[in-house]
């Protein structure tokens, strides 16, 4: 019998702290799984966030930095110049990338910086309790926004991936999510495509990837996985924003 | 025949490959597992399993191997 499917060598086979159906796990395994297909374990330095992420250092097989809120563009621009042999990405949710670190990533996309950044959208502060973040949508319940969000007082959901892609130093921007098979799949070639940008020096590349919070959210796993593609997947709509070199 | 191994001890009873396997071969167990969880459990039969392993690639815990014949 060949064994047709098994887990990454990158990713180290422990328990992860993630919460049933938390889609943190299979975008952990996809990052993997490219890293593994371009043969970038031995050079990859992993830029780590604060939020559920923050444990990729204990779950990839590969050197980690952890960095303070927000600020692992800022890290992974000082690694890459330092090192520009290595391979680095970041990977960072939305408490982290859309609100706390906004200028970090802004400035590391303008700048045009070699790195590829893995996004997590859930739509919450998933580990500090479920607060509002950025992305959460109108109407949405949090911690933070008990009877919903209210664009009048909160403001509108923030769509990265679109923002990003009008700055010129960006050269690849996508969104893909995990919910159903197909849109894995997807988001295994995004994923592999903005890591083939740094590895052939084109500049800066973005994935955003839409993530079910099943605890935060208040829901089982089955039902957060539904959310994703009938709510978030309306709002935030999965494709290629910007692919600057065709890949 | 094509297989799968799901290992239980890794399981956290989300049931996302429940609703993955277009065959609907996999329910949760009634046992409970040592993380607390109602584990996945394969009910089918190898020849029914096609080893397509979109269970597999659901899985957020990487608990599924996927066996194939060369």
């Amino acid at each position: 019998m060949h064994q047709v499917f098994k887990r990454p060598v990158s990713l180290k086979d422990v328990q992860t702290h993630f919460c049933p159906g938390c889609h943190h796990g299979t975008i952990h395994r996809l990052v993997a799984e490219a890293l593994d297909e371009f043969g970038l374990q031995q050079e990859t330095i992993g830029i780590a966030s604060i939020g559920c992420s923050v444990f990729l250092y204990y779950y990839f097989d590969i050197d980690v930095i952890e960095t303070p809120h927000g600020r692992a563009p800022a890290v992974a621009t000082g690694v890459k110049r330092a090192r520009p042999d290595r391979f680095v990405f970041t990977y960072q949710g939305d408490g982290d990338l859309a609100a706390i670190g906004t200028a970090e990533i802004i400035h590391a996309a303008n700048r045009g910086e070699h790195i590829s950044v893995v996004f997590v959208n859930n739509t919450t502060y998933g580990m500090t309790g479920g607060q509002m973040a950025p992305t959460t949508l109108l109407g949405q319940r949090t911690s933070t926004s008990p009877t919903g969000r209210k664009p009048e007082v909160e403001g509108f959901p923030i769509r990265m991936a679109e923002l990003l892609s009008g700055l010129d130093g960006v050269a690849f921007s996508a969104r893909a999510a995990v919910n159903t098979p197909k849109n894995l799949m997807d988001a295994k070639k995004q994923i592999k495509k903005a890591f083939r940008y740094q590895g052939e020096g084109k500049g800066f590349s973005f994935v955003e990837v839409l993530a079910a919070c099943p605890t935060n959210w208040g829901m089982n796993a089955i039902e957060a996985n539904e959310r994703v593609g009938r709510e978030m997947c309306e709002y935030f709509k999965l494709g290629t924003f910007k692919n600057t070199a065709g890949l | 025949m094509p297989r799968i191994e799901i290992d239980e001890l890794r399981c956290k009873g989300c049931a996302l490959c429940t609703i993955a396997c277009p065959k609907k071969l996999i329910a949760m167990s009634e046992q409970i597992n040592n993380l607390g969880y109602r584990p996945a459990v394969f009910e089918g039969t190898e020849v029914q399993c096609t080893g397509c392993a979109l269970c597999a690639e659901m899985c957020p815990d990487v608990a599924i191997k996927v066996f194939k014949e060369q």
